[in-house]
């Protein structure tokens, strides 16, 4: 999860890019709202990005997402001034990336950010370690210490021994690899990635993915992620901000996209997604309904009869969860001759989900027992439960869903 | 009653006012060859230092000697033990069949005229991948040094420098530039606009672009378009012995006056073969350096 910081790393201010012969006498038009095609037909010009505002905050994976000719890939060429805006303002920990001169942005792009391409964008007369040690080639960092660092980044993306290969005898998941290890190498702080992914085939991507999160998890970057996949951003992104026409439709936590989007636009967007993939407990989960804190048979009873329940969830005086007790079994004890049990005694312990369990994990447990799912941290703490009803209302639309998970 | 209107006749110019352009460019031109000549001969000194000197080792050396050394930089550029032995023999029988000496004259002006049109081509190919405008005006002298007859330029080249080695280097040059030129801008123009990106992504320099991306990138197209440049050079060799440049030219001039067909036939395939050799050499060169580009496990 992102640190949330007041002050965010990476500012986006009024950011507008119009392509043709004379943008800035254009500037005027598009900042009165005419639209792209209006602008087109007009004056030739082409609205690349129309004003866009962001922040984006240390730490992050933020995602821009949009489908080809949204403009996102000339979003992210702004970052590093590999596209020149025609107005607006982009701020770096506090630098003006905007008003740097030749110099100052060589200096900027060496050190701040790195780049990830969607083909990879390696040097095929390379080879593989020379490569991954391009940006700290460029600085003049000498050889033997470049090598020994391109040596370690290439081992932590698993292509060790690999290092005297040229980039087209790799196959792709492996070239793109080579891609991310370059990016790390020269330790800047902030990764951008143009559809990193987008060129590899499923399994792949996934398997990248997910390495890309492990490494995330490990080294804190903070990463601006473009996709034209839904899922994917969803997936990985901490942030996601949607991208139409060059203008931002919405930007959200992935929940927020998925269960509120803002248009018409992103709606279409998200009915295609697999929810029980990416929704997780945490988000749908609720308080449970009988909560039993109790050791004693009789008051566990009363308290059930009161909230109207057949079972209960037993906590001990540690407010551990202890597993889960029926009515049916309670009057059974009490019925029976003798000293009763203790109702943590009589508590059935049943499979229980972490926070971050997706839906679609959850649905085969929750189908094995008749109770809502209790939610349960790997340190014991208990969250919360996701009910069958709940995870019904919420699989079957955003419409239906709203109110029940504004509760999570 | 003849009435010559601009309808039935061309509207041509006054024969008086023709004559008088002709003789106002022949006297100026004639003027300032006159008067700037020497100094434009001093320029090309160096040059034809190197070229006599190059010329003189390559004749006063022993043939087995240059032999073994031109043997030496075949198989050190291609690796190929097939294509050197093929070049032993062409020069064994080039030698055998006396025209050695002619051949090494050859040889020499042309590597000359290679070096040269690289020096210059290489850069002004850069200089047109850089800028647009810089191609919109290169382009169209490019097209007219392709397309004007050698033996127009011949005329203001001799004029201005006389009859020998240098006006035969010039003209050459000028003939056999134009493909470095053109596939240098072309190869760089091609150069993957992504692996760019990427170089400036990490902050490299423009120079640094240059040397370590777009060079490197484009080797195989500027490589071809040496190669023309080099077949082009050999093309001229007999125009280039019109204004007194000695080797395999004179004798096929000889014999075209003379009507010596085997004679001519014979410096003819020694021209072929000089053509070969090289064309060769610097393909296999080229492919050697590139051998990465096609991928596959023979590291």
């Amino acid at each position: 999860m992102p640190e949330q910081l007041n002050e965010a790393l990476i500012q986006v201010r009024g950011l507008f890019k119009v392509f043709g012969n004379d943008p800035a006498s254009i500037l005027p038009k598009v900042k009165e709202g005419l639209s792209k095609d209006n602008i087109l037909a007009a004056t030739g010009h082409t609205v690349g990005l129309n004003n866009i505002n962001l922040d984006i905050h240390k730490g992050e994976i933020f995602v821009i997402m949009g489908l080809s000719g949204s403009g996102k890939s000339t979003l992210i060429r702004h970052f590093n001034r590999l596209i020149e805006p025609t107005d607006g303002r982009i701020t770096v920990e506090g630098t003006d990336v905007v008003s740097l001169n030749t110099k100052e942005l060589e200096q900027f792009r060496r050190h701040k950010m790195s780049m990830v391409f969607q083909h990879f964008g390696l040097m095929p007369h390379r080879t593989v370690i020379e490569n991954v040690a391009y940006g700290l080639m460029v600085q003049g960092v000498e050889k033997a210490a470049r090598t020994e660092k391109a040596r370690e980044w290439l081992d932590s993306v698993g292509l060790a021994g690999y290092e005297a290969q040229y980039p087209s005898q790799l196959s792709g998941g492996q070239q793109q690899r080579v891609g991310l290890a370059r990016a790390l190498c020269t330790d800047a702080d902030i990764l951008l990635m143009d559809e990193a992914f987008s060129a590899l085939d499923p399994l792949i991507r996934s398997e990248m993915q997910d390495q890309l999160i492990a490494l995330q998890e490990r080294l804190h970057k903070t990463i601006i992620f473009i996709t034209h996949d839904l899922d994917e951003a969803l997936r990985i992104g901490d942030t996601i901000a949607i991208l139409k026409d060059g203008e931002l439709s919405q930007v959200g936590r992935p929940v927020d996209i998925l269960l509120h989007p803002a248009d018409a636009y992103v709606e279409a967007f998200v009915r295609d997604v697999n929810r029980a993939r990416v929704l997780t407990a945490d988000v749908v989960m609720q308080p449970p309904a009988c909560r039993l804190t109790t050791e004693n048979l009789n008051e566990a009873l009363k308290q059930m009869r009161g909230e109207g329940k057949d079972y209960g969830y037993v906590f001990d005086g540690d407010d551990d969860y202890k597993g889960i007790i029926t009515r049916e079994l309670i009057e059974d004890e009490i019925d029976k001759p003798g000293i009763n049990a203790g109702l943590i005694e009589l508590a059935e312990e049943t499979p229980t989900v972490q926070p971050d369990t997706s839906l679609e994990e959850i649905l085969p447990t929750s189908l094995e027992q008749p109770y809502p799912v209790p939610v349960v941290c790997e340190d014991g703490d208990f969250r919360g439960v996701v009910s069958r009803k709940t995870m019904v209302s919420v699989l079957a639309g955003a419409d239906n869903g709203d109110g029940k998970t504004a509760a999570g | 009653m003849t009435t010559e209107s601009w309808l039935t006749k061309f509207p041509e110019m006054e024969r008086a006012s023709l004559v008088a352009i002709r003789k106002g460019l022949d006297n100026a031109y004639r003027d300032f060859s006159r008067s700037w000549g020497e100094s434009i001969e001093a320029v090309f000194d160096p040059l034809l230092m190197f070229l006599v000197w190059l010329e003189k080792l390559l004749l006063t050396s022993p043939w087995w000697l240059v032999l073994a050394a031109i043997v030496a930089l075949v198989y050190g550029a291609s690796r190929s033990w097939r294509l050197s032995l093929g070049v032993v023999v062409a020069f064994l029988l080039i030698g055998y069949f006396g025209m050695w000496e002619n051949t090494m004259r050859t040889m020499s002006i042309i590597t000359v005229c290679t070096l040269l049109s690289i020096a210059l081509g290489v850069p002004i190919g850069i200089a047109m991948a850089r800028s647009d405008r810089a191609r919109s005006v290169i382009t169209p002298i490019l097209d007219i040094m392709q397309t004007m007859p050698a033996f127009v330029y011949l005329i203001p080249v001799v004029m201005l420098l006389g009859i020998g080695k240098v006006p035969g280097v010039i003209a050459v040059v000028i003939y056999a530039i134009p493909p470095v030129i053109r596939l240098t801008n072309l190869g760089i123009r091609l150069v993957d606009k992504e692996v760019l990106e990427a170089a400036a992504a990490y902050g490299a320099t423009p120079w640094q672009r240059l040397a370590g991306v777009q060079l490197p990138l484009a080797m195989p197209t500027i490589m071809a378009g040496i190669n023309q440049t080099i077949m082009m050079a050999l093309s001229m060799v007999v125009i280039a012995s019109m204004i007194g440049v000695k080797g395999l030219g004179q004798p096929v001039l000889k014999s075209i006056t003379n009507q010596y067909f085997t004679m001519g036939l014979f410096n003819g395939l020694a021209i072929v073969a000089l053509a070969i050799t090289f064309d060769r050499v610097s393909q296999a060169y080229a492919r050697r350096t590139q051998r990465h580009l096609k991928g596959g496990n023979d590291a």
